[in-house]
């Protein structure tokens, strides 16, 4: 008979724990699209796109196609242009100082954003096998208060249940981990990374503008086409200065964004963590009343 | 003082004794009844008893004791009660018996026994009775402890000294406050010593700390690094619950060789604990045979009390193995949560250098330095883990190996009485066969022998059933130890729990009104 009580006790606590773990990947997973499509309604240009549009309005089911394979290598081969093209155009001096500030900061930020994000990834993994620890613990501590001869029983199957309980807490408090902090420090990982992107995009610009110029000088001394020159260094300039406007405006709002999100992740960290102390204190101070009131 | 205590009740006791004796009642029942002490005791006494007769004045006649015996036996008691007895210890201590073969004074023919346990009883009982009274709800007036560990000699014989005190007003000990340097394998020497006196009569020895040589060796390499300093810590504190668990135990702190152990300032060396000595060697072919014994023994158990009990151990051995691979598991991942902890809080304190936003970044700052004292708290926890629940749980795992232990000792003393009955029958039979025959020159011979193998019979039911009894309290005993055991220890543990919760709110509560401000 105690074997089944046994197995009834935690079928459902498997169940839960199973529910546990799915509610919180999908709080997770809802709250980044949620930042998402904030970020989206809150930019000046994208939230005019047609498409965020349809989105948001359109009350059935959108067909949405993945990638094809074509599609996919393309990618491939831009991203690796890109980050060799990367290489050289960073080598560029800019002299504009603003926009040489935000380089070397971007370079460095997005570089210890990556490494707070795995390291608070790891933290927040090991608070979880902690939690699946004191689970254990509490199942053992069930059998050995089911099958103790002895006064202890009653002790162990209340520690036991003080270990289910707390689990629960430590569990939530790894979640909660997650979402507030390796969440926020993967999304300014990616964040960042799109701002590099941005800066390296103006300086594509930027070379090409001071290849354009070069190129009009060239065709002046030769005198030979120069109005197409004029006109290409002319559409060169333009892409340029419009790229540098609203890459300034972008880096501004990135910052200003970045400080509200850390802001309100890391007081929200703070209170819940808060919470779940507190939480578990009164747990353990009220099992303990019980253990000692009964010695 | 302590002799004005003592002597009223050796008078008192001793006449009453002789009174039975002459009368030829059993001794042990009424040695019990007069004496108020637990039927342990005879046997107890046995021990010694048979030593008095080796060791004073030779061989006596069986049935009577001698009134000079009996003077030097008090002579002797008073020397102990003036606590001057460096003679008293070699006269009690069953040290002359060889060190190769266990202990067994029960051997020796019952009558001459019987008359022994008569007085012997008397100067055990003081002391204990001392040790009782002062054991009012199981509190022995005795405190040891282990510390200090330091190492002495270099390279391969080098070797970690432990300092053991212990503080005690108990007046079998030389002084109140005793304090002794002993090595690992003194304490290894002791537990052998008490394992072969007292094992095998039903009582559980608690068993010492294990070897580790991976560990010794990195010691005596000289590595100084946290693994070799955690080792010894962890030594030093097995150390110490082996010796207190071992003194709490009444009959275990009565003996001779356990108070040398704690007074000596020399003690010899006991080398026959190393593993690869002859006495270890001999030990491993020895438990060997005896795996094999008890495969091969059936024992017709008339008391469902032993199953019962022997079950209820061999799951509870089950359970707390699981139990303590939980907690093991648990001390790997906190101490794995610290580092990574840690690792983070500093990569935190990177990230707010090198963000531009004053305000966040002082407070990615504070965030690094509240992480870094959560580590701090995680690494307290990993050792409250260990010391106090892991340990506790390996502790009783093995203590549980030695209750299985005396288990198996009744068990080859039932197949002893077993074995003694066939040969018996076997003799009986031989007897008959020369009645028949009309050998009358064999004769003699074999109607002794019959003699000689029915006392063997009748020692070896008395023994089972001293061992039956005996096992009866130990277990008794042991389960009341455990339930307190592990009371205590796991109140300790919640109460560390408690306090980590308590710091935590603390750092948070710091922190928030920091994150706040962020503007």
């Amino acid at each position: 008979m105690t074997t089944t009580l046994t197995e009834i006790k935690h079928l459902p606590t498997l169940a839960l724990l199973f529910c546990c773990e799915y509610l919180a990947i999908f709080k997770k997973t809802v709250a980044m699209h949620e930042v998402f499509l904030c970020r989206v309604a809150a930019h000046p240009i994208l939230r005019k796109d047609l498409n965020f549009h349809v989105f948001l309005e359109y009350n059935q089911d959108l067909s949405v196609r993945g990638k094809n394979k074509k599609e996919k290598l393309e990618d491939f081969f831009k991203n690796m242009v890109k980050s060799a093209d990367g290489v050289i155009v960073s080598g560029v001096k800019d002299v504009d100082d603003f926009f040489e500030h935000e380089r070397t900061f971007l370079v460095e930020y997005h570089n210890r954003v990556k490494d707070a994000s795995a390291k608070s990834d790891k933290m927040t993994r090991s608070h979880k096998n902690v939690a699946d620890d004191y689970n254990r613990i509490g199942s053992s501590l069930y059998a050995l208060g089911t099958q103790d001869s002895t006064d202890i029983c009653k002790f162990f199957l209340k520690v036991s249940e003080l270990f289910d309980k707390t689990r629960k807490i430590e569990a939530r408090v790894s979640a909660d981990e997650d979402l507030k902090l390796s969440d926020l420090l993967k999304y300014y990982l990616r964040e960042s990374q799109a701002a590099k992107d941005l800066l390296y995009r103006r300086s594509r610009s930027l070379v090409d503008y001071e290849n354009a110029n070069k190129a009009l000088d060239k065709a002046r001394a030769k005198n030979k086409d120069v109005l197409q020159a004029e006109t290409t260094q002319q559409i060169c300039c333009q892409k340029f200065e419009k790229i540098s406007e609203s890459a300034k405006q972008e880096l501004i709002d990135f910052k200003t964004r970045r400080v509200a999100a850390f802001r309100k992740n890391l007081v929200e960290l703070a209170e819940l963590e808060l919470k779940h102390a507190k939480g578990n204190l009164q747990l353990l101070q009220s099992c303990l009343a019980v253990l000692n009131g009964d010695t | 003082m302590a002799a004005q205590r003592e002597t009223p009740l050796l008078v008192e006791v001793h006449p009453a004794d002789f009174e039975v004796l002459e009368d030829g009642k059993n001794v042990f029942a009424s040695s019990v009844s007069t004496l108020e002490s637990s039927s342990s005791s005879p046997e107890l006494a046995s021990l010694p008893a048979e030593d008095l007769s080796t060791n004073s004045n030779g061989p006596k006649p069986a049935e009577f004791m001698p009134d000079d015996d009996r003077e030097e036996l008090f002579a002797e008691a008073t020397e102990e009660v003036s606590l001057d007895s460096p003679v008293r210890d070699p006269v009690l201590s069953p040290e002359p018996i060889p060190a190769s073969t266990p202990v067994t004074p029960i051997t020796l023919g019952a009558p001459r026994m019987e008359s022994k346990t008569v007085t012997a009883p008397v100067i055990f009982d003081r002391s204990r009775e001392e040790i009782e009274e002062e054991a009012s709800g199981d509190l022995l007036d005795i405190e040891i402890n282990v510390l200090d560990p330091e190492k002495v000699g270099d390279g391969m014989n080098a070797y970690m000294a432990y300092r053991v005190t212990t503080k005690t007003s108990l007046s079998m000990f030389h002084k109140n406050e005793l304090s002794v340097k002993r090595r690992f394998s003194d304490f290894l020497g002791l537990h052998s010593k008490l394992a072969t006196k007292y094992m095998h009569i039903g009582y559980i020895v608690p068993p010492a700390p294990e070897k580790s040589i991976v560990g010794m060796t990195k010691v005596k390499v000289g590595k100084e690094d946290s693994s070799s300093a955690e080792f010894v810590e962890k030594r030093r504190a097995a150390l110490e619950r082996y010796l207190q668990r071992t003194a709490k135990h009444p009959t275990l702190l009565q003996d001779p060789d356990l108070r040398q152990f704690l007074e000596s300032s020399e003690l010899p060396r006991a080398v026959n604990t190393q593993a690869l000595s002859g006495a270890g060697i001999l030990r491993m072919v020895n438990k060997a045979a005896d795996a094999v014994n008890k495969m091969t023994i059936k024992m017709n158990e008339s008391d469902a009390w032993f199953e019962e009990k022997q079950q209820q151990f061999e799951n509870l051995d089950q359970q707390l193995r699981k139990l303590h691979a939980s907690v093991e598991a648990l001390v790997c991942h906190r101490k794995e949560l610290s580092a990574n902890t840690a690792a983070f809080a500093k990569s935190a304190a990177m990230l707010g250098n090198s963000e531009d936003h004053t305000a966040l970044s002082r407070a990615l700052s504070q965030l690094a330095e509240v992480e870094e004292k959560i580590d701090h708290l995680h690494q307290e926890q990993a050792f409250s883990d260990f010391y106090v629940f892991s340990e506790l749980l390996g502790d009783y795992i093995r203590l549980i190996a030695a209750v299985k232990g005396v288990f198996d000792h009744r068990m080859k003393c039932w197949q002893k009485w077993q074995d003694a009955q066939i040969i018996l029958q076997k003799k009986r039979e031989a007897e008959a066969k020369l009645q028949l025959a009309n050998r009358l020159d064999k004769l003699q011979q074999a109607k002794d022998d019959i003699k000689e193998w029915e006392t063997k019979v009748q020692q070896g039911e008395k023994d089972f059933e001293h061992i039956s009894k005996t096992i009866r309290e130990e277990v008794q005993r042991f389960e009341r130890e455990r339930v307190k055991d592990f009371k205590t220890v796991i109140i300790k543990y919640l109460e560390s729990l408690v306090q980590t919760q308590q710091q935590l709110i603390k750092y948070w509560e710091a922190f928030l009104p920091e994150a706040k401000s962020i503007a």
